[in-house]
Parts: structure tokens; C-alpha cells; sequence
């Protein structure tokens, strides 16, 4: 007997992603770690927009062109956090996210 | 018909010589504006010499009455349809006859000056105020519409106040100069009001048009605005008192004269020129100008200028007879006169016979303006030659100064109404008016004029005879100028001749207060008083101040208290000082400024402190921090998600 994952099953696993992106969002101080957190958070809701395109309106492809935009915007979102940690680096030869605190000035 | 370009060139040559002697004085033509400023003046005095003779002799007149010509009118801001502010000429008898002594003194002003300022620093700058005010002067007696005269006399203010603190390095000038401003913008905040209430309900600004509106009894006009009332007077009356109140303001009546003594801190040729024959009789002129309105609709307030004009009067000759500074005696002896001018107006009517006192006033003003800038240039090289104003440091100067003591003489008995110089005739004319019609006024008035005779000669005697002349003790050779050269006594003998003849001008003819000609009669019998007055007055002074002596000081003690009062000008000014300083700065000054700082900067403050300390708490949420940040846009969106689900379903 196979088993078949179900729609309940992907939830799981990216409710489980999201929490853990959200926790390792906060706790975390080094700004790679952060971006790296936040892409996890991406993925659950990708995972989400996958998982009810298939079990809800199988035979639509709305959820799997949400997907393939949010891994592009993702990509560009990267890009952008990566150029703002190496200028925080320039300026305070680390990447600690303390170190962002005086941008409020 | 008037040729509009003349007219309109006699104001503006003044303004030219302003602006260019203004703009490149300084730099450029700092020696010769002096002459371009007399040489402009001069344009302009030919032209208002041609401008009257064509007047009076040529067009002027239509079924022997002078017309009101208007060669200009432009509208300049219209409110409505029916109200808006021209810019206009008017050309008629007073305002052809102020043009003759406006230009005359002011030339013999510029004249004279070349000599008197001499060497000045501000040369320059000197002549350009000359030629504001003069254009400012011109302008106000051609003005046609209440509303522009209005913008002049502010303009002459403004150049008053510039030329009284020419010396601004020294603070009397400095103090003398604010004080004649305020003074003055106090009145004239009378005036404009006046002419709000009068256009309001004349419906026009124009003088034509205002005076034919509210002299007809039967027009809407004068009906709405006598039946507006304020404290029991009617809205007319209000407006004319309003306006004579600036009059009064400019011509240095009592009790708003208090500024004039002290501008004589100015260069004397400016007190000769401004504080004694042009602007101080601007009032006097305003009240003529309107005088349709006072005489025919408000005799009220007429009669209330006529009884200014007396007090200030003989006021001011009191308080001349007991100065010691030559150019104050002149200042009182100024306002003495134009009170003469003011309550011949107020005891004059309107038309015919019965507007002697008109023709007498404007005659009188004429005269005056002649031998007072005669006064004040006699008394301007006295005061070059000995360097003071004091009366003590002068005496004897007779043979030092010759041209000098001849023309002050002249004018000297000009204006104590000794025959058959100027004064007399004018003179004359006004008692005679006032005795028709005023009979309380008349016994003033010749009194008055006993005491113009007296301290006149006081200062005559004073200055040129007494005692025997010696230099201040500076030891600073005066006598090496001189008496200052010919463009100095040049003006003087002028003016002397216009002061000795100006009288025989048959002035009733072409002055009057309907256009008419109006024949003067002379009662020989009438002119044995005043005349009379006049030599006890001269012969009084003879006998104080021919040799120096101690009558005077015995005089003194006899009149005792009184003249002490009036050595200190009857504490007018200490009473503007008391009201001003005491009673208006404590009660209204104190309080006002208490309700500025706390009411309404506590006010302004609370905002401010309120902004800062809420700000204050709420700046620690922008703490920076990234991830804390993202707390609270989680913690939000958390809150917000339960509210739409559980709370808003």
C-alpha cells in the first residue's frame, strides 16, 4: 500500500517552514541568516499556492503562475538584500543586524 | 484750454531731480546736484508761473468765475462701477496759487541751500529729499481726488520726517524726526478714517463729485449720512471733524503741535521750506480744498475749526514771546499764523461777501509762506554766521550782517501787520472777517497780533541789536565767511521784495470761496487797532531788547508763574508724556503685552510642549532595529487577520 501525501500533509510541512523562517527571522543576528529565513518564508507560501492549485482547482494553472513570480520577485529581492548587507559590511566590517540600528538617524 | 504736459511737468521735474540725484548722487554728481535740483526747481517755476498766468488771465475764467479745471483724470483702482481711485490734476485758484508758493519757496529754498549746505556730507542725499517733497508737495495741491491727496500727504510726511533727521548722528534729530512722524501718522489715522466715512457716504472720492453730493441738503447722500448717528453726532460730522482732525495733525494745531517745535532739529532752509511755508499749511490748504462741505453742511465742525485755530493762535504767541532758541520763537510763531489761516476759515461762509475770510485765509497763507521762508533763510544765516540757535549768543550782528538785517526786518514787519508791508493786508482781511462774524474770535486774534508784533521784534532786536557782537568762545573765526555768498542773500532779497509787495496783489479777485471775484475793502478806521497793537507791540519790544538790559528779567518776574508755564510750553508735551509714557503705556501697554506672553504665546507654547513631550514618548518605537520591526508588522498582522476573522466575519 503507497502512500499518497495529502493536501493536509504539504500544509503541515509549510506551516512548519513558515515558523520556522519567522523564528529564524527574529532570533537570528547575521543578516545572511535573516535573508536565508525569510526565503524559507517565501517557499511555505509557494508551497501553499502549489499545494491548493492541485487538491482545490486541479486543472488551473493561477497558483503555479503565483509560484514561478514570487520565485522571480524573490530572486530580485535577494539580489537587492545582498548589495544592502555588503554596504552595511563596508561601513561596519560586519553584518551584524545591530549594526543597522543608526540608519534610524 | 490747460496744456496738459506743462501741468503735469511741474511735479514731475522735482521727481526727477530726486531720482537722479537719489540713484547717482553719490557716486557720480555729488557736486552739481545742488544745481540740478535748482535748475529742475526752476523749470518747474517758470512753468507754474506760466500755468497761473494763463489761469487767472487766459482760460481760467467763464462769466467771471474761476472753473475747476481737470486736464487729467485716470482711474487707477476701481472698486465698483460707481467707486474707484483716479489719479487726476486739478487745476483751480487755490491749487494755481499753492503751485506759485510751493515752487517760489522751494526754489529760493534750493537756492539758498547751493550756500547753506555747503560742504555737507550728505549733499546729495539732501537735494534728492528736497526734490521728493517738493514733487510730494506739488502733487498734494493738485490732486482731484481725497483719496490721492491722502497718498501725497503721507509721501510730504515721509519727506519731513527724512529732512527733519538729516543729521541722524545727533539724537535730538533722531528723536525730533520720529516724534513729527508719529504725531502726524497718529492725525492722519483721523484723516483716513474721515475719508472712509465721507466716501462711504458721498459715494465717490472724487472732490467734485463728493462736495457737489454732500452740500445739496435734498440729496440721499447728505440724508442717509446725517441720519447715521455716533454718540449723538452725525456720520458727516464725524467725517469732516475726522478729516480736519489730519489737517490739524500737519498744520501743527493745538493739541497736536507738539512736533513742530522740535523738527526745527532739521537744516533751517528744510524748516523755511517744509515747517513753514509748504507742508504745515497743507492742513489749512485740505480744509479749503473742502471747504463746500464744512461751510455749507457741517457748520459745526467749522465753528469748532475756527476755535482750534484761534487757541493754537495765541497759544503759540504766548509761548513764543518767552523762547530763547530763534528757530523755536519762529517754529510758535509759524503756528501761530496758521491759526490765523485756520480760524479765518472757520469764520468764513461760502460765497459772496460772507467768504471773506476764505480769500483772507488763502491770502494770508501766501503772504506768509513769503516772509516766514524770509524768517527762517535770515534766521538760517544768522545761524551759519554765529553757530548757534541761542538767542544769547547773537545780538548786535546789524553791521555784520547787512543784507541779512534789512530783509529780517522787512519780514518782521510783515508779519506784525505793519503797512504797507505784506502782512498788514492779510491780515487785515481776517480780522475784518473774523469781527463780521465772530466777534470772541476777533478780540483774540487782535490780541494775537499785538503779540506777534512783540515777540517778533524780541527776536529782531535780539539778534541784531542788544549788545555788541562777539564770537563764540570756540574761538573758531566766524567772520571769515562772511554772510554766506550771493545764492545765499539772492533768496533773501527775493523773498524780502515779495514780503514787502505781495500785499498790493488784489487777491480777492482771483481767490474766493465760489470763484467770484470778491472786492476787498479797506476801512481805515478798522486798521487803527490792530495797527496800533502792532507798534505798542514793536515799541514794547524796542524798549526791552534795544539794549541789552535787565527789563526782560523783570518782565519775567512780573508775569511770574505764567511765564514760566509758557517758558515751558504750557507742559503740553509733559502732558503727551504722562498720557503716552504713564496712563497709556501702564494700563493698555502693560496689559497688552502681559496678554501677549500668556495668553496667547502660552498658547503657542502649549502646542509646542505638547508636540515634544508626546513625541517624546512615542520616539522609542523607532528604535532601528530591524527585527523588532518585524515584530510588530507580525504582531499586527496577527491582530488584524483574528479581527477579520473573529470579530468582523
Amino acid at each position: 500500500m503507497s502512500f499518497e501525501p495529502g493536501l493536509y500533509h504539504i500544509l503541515f510541512v509549510s506551516t512548519a517552514l513558515f515558523f520556522i523562517g519567522v523564528l529564524g527571522f527574529f532570533t537570528r543576528r547575521n543578516l545572511i541568516t535573516m535573508l536565508m529565513s525569510l526565503e524559507l518564508i517565501l517557499n511555505s507560501v509557494n508551497l501553499n499556492f502549489i499545494a491548493f492549485n492541485k487538491y482545490v482547482w486541479p486543472g488551473q494553472l493561477d497558483g503555479l503562475f503565483f509560484t514561478l513570480f514570487i520565485i522571480a520577485i524573490a530572486a530580485a529581492e535577494a539580489a537587492v538584500a545582498i548589495a544592502i548587507i555588503i554596504n552595511l559590511y563596508r561601513n561596519s566590517q560586519s553584518i551584524d543586524v545591530n549594526n543597522a540600528e543608526e540608519l534610524k538617524y | 484750454m490747460p496744456n496738459l504736459l506743462t501741468i503735469a511737468l511741474i511735479p514731475l521735474l522735482p521727481l526727477a531731480g530726486f531720482v537722479l540725484s537719489g540713484i547717482f548722487g553719490r557716486r557720480y554728481i555729488r557736486q552739481h546736484a545742488g544745481w540740478l535740483g535748482t535748475l529742475l526747481l526752476l523749470g518747474s517755476f517758470v512753468l507754474s508761473l506760466s500755468t497761473a498766468y494763463d489761469y487767472f488771465f487766459v482760460y481760467g475764467k467763464t462769466d467771471g468765475v474761476y472753473q475747476t479745471l481737470v486736464p487729467l483724470q485716470h482711474t487707477w483702482l476701481a472698486f465698483s462701477d460707481k467707486l474707484s481711485i483716479d489719479m487726476s490734476l486739478v487745476i483751480d485758484p487755490i491749487s494755481v496759487m499753492m503751485l506759485i508758493v510751493v515752487t517760489t519757496v522751494s526754489l529760493m529754498v534750493h537756492l539758498y541751500s547751493l550756500g547753506y549746505m555747503k560742504g555737507e556730507e550728505r549733499y546729495s542725499t539732501y537735494y534728492s529729499f528736497l526734490g521728493l517733497f517738493t514733487f510730494s508737495m506739488l502733487g498734494l495741491v493738485l490732486s482731484g481726488n481725497i483719496f490721492q491727496i491722502y497718498i501725497f500727504w503721507e509721501l510730504v510726511g515721509v519727506s519731513s520726517f527724512l529732512l527733519i533727521g538729516f543729521y541722524y548722528d545727533k539724537p535730538s534729530a533722531v528723536a525730533a524726526s520720529k516724534k513729527a512722524f508719529i504725531v502726524t501718522r497718529f492725525a492722519d489715522l483721523g484723516f483716513l478714517i474721515g475719508i472712509l466715512v465721507l466716501s462711504y457716504y458721498s459715494g465717490s472720492m472724487d472732490f467734485q463729485t463728493m462736495i457737489a453730493r454732500l452740500t445739496s441738503p435734498e440729496s440721499n447722500e447728505v440724508k442717509s449720512a446725517v441720519a447715521a448717528n455716533f454718540l449723538g453726532v452725525s456720520a458727516l460730522s464725524w467725517g469732516a471733524a475726522l478729516v480736519f482732525m489730519g489737517g490739524a495733525g500737519k498744520s501743527a494745531m493745538f493739541p497736536l503741535h507738539i512736533w513742530l517745535p522740535d523738527a526745527m532739529e532739521g537744516p533751517t532752509p528744510v524748516s523755511a521750506l517744509i515747517h513753514a511755508a509748504t507742508m504745515v499749511v497743507a492742513g489749512v490748504y485740505l480744509v479749503a480744498r473742502m471747504f463746500p462741505v464744512f461751510a455749507l453742511t457741517t457748520p459745526a465742525v467749522l465753528e469748532m475749526i475756527g476755535w482750534v485755530g484761534a487757541v493754537s493762535a495765541v497759544i503759540a504767541a504766548v509761548i513764543a514771546c518767552t523762547q530763547t532758541d530763534i528757530k523755536r520763537v519762529l517754529a510758535y510763531s509759524t503756528m501761530s499764523q496758521i491759526g490765523f489761516m485756520m480760524f479765518a476759515l472757520g469764520v468764513s461762509g461760502y460765497g459772496g461777501e460772507a467768504g471773506l475770510g476764505y480769500t483772507a485765509s488763502m491770502f494770508h497763507l501766501f503772504t506768509h509762506a513769503m516772509f516766514k521762508a524770509l524768517l527762517f533763510l535770515g534766521a538760517g544765516a544768522v545761524i551759519h554766521y554765529v553757530h548757534s540757535n541761542e538767542m544769547k549768543d547773537m545780538g548786535g550782528l546789524r553791521k555784520y550782517m547787512p543784507v541779512t538785517h534789512a530783509t529780517f526786518l522787512v519780514a518782521c514787519l510783515a508779519i506784525a501787520g505793519i503797512p504797507p508791508f505784506a502782512g498788514f493786508f492779510s491780515k487785515e482781511e481776517i480780522l475784518l472777517a473774523a469781527y463780521h462774524s465772530n466777534p470772541a474770535i476777533y478780540y483774540i486774534a487782535l490780541a494775537t497780533s499785538g503779540l506777534t508784533a512783540f515777540y517778533m521784534f524780541r527776536l529782531y532786536f535780539g539778534i541784531f541789536w542788544n549788545k555788541p557782537y562777539q564770537s563764540a568762545a570756540t574761538g573758531h573765526d566766524s567772520h571769515s565767511h562772511g554772510e554766506g555768498g550771493w545764492v545765499m542773500m539772492l533768496p533773501l532779497v527775493l523773498l524780502g521784495l515779495a514780503a514787502a509787495g505781495a500785499g498790493f496783489i488784489p487777491f480777492g479777485e482771483f481767490v474766493s470761496s465760489d470763484g467770484k471775484a470778491l472786492a476787498s475793502h479797506f476801512h481805515i478806521a478798522f486798521s487803527v487797532a490792530p495797527v496800533t497793537l502792532g507798534l505798542a507791540g514793536i515799541l514794547l519790544a524796542a524798549w526791552m531788547y534795544y539794549r541789552s538790559g535787565n527789563q526782560p528779567d523783570k518782565m519775567a518776574m512780573a508775569f511770574g508763574g505764567f511765564y514760566k508755564a509758557a517758558y515751558r510750553k504750557f507742559y503740553i508735551d509733559e502732558i503727551y508724556l504722562f498720557v503716552t509714557k504713564k496712563v497709556l503705556f501702564n494700563l493698555v501697554g502693560r496689559t497688552a503685552a502681559w496678554f501677549d506672553r500668556t495668553i496667547v504665546d502660552g498658547f503657542i507654547n502649549l502646542t509646542g510642549n505638547t508636540t515634544l513631550l508626546v513625541s517624546e514618548r512615542i520616539k522609542k518605537f523607532q528604535s532601528g532595529k530591524v527585527q523588532q520591526y518585524a515584530l510588530f508588522f507580525l504582531t499586527a498582522a496577527v491582530l488584524l487577520a483574528a479581527l477579520f476573522i473573529y470579530v468582523l466575519k
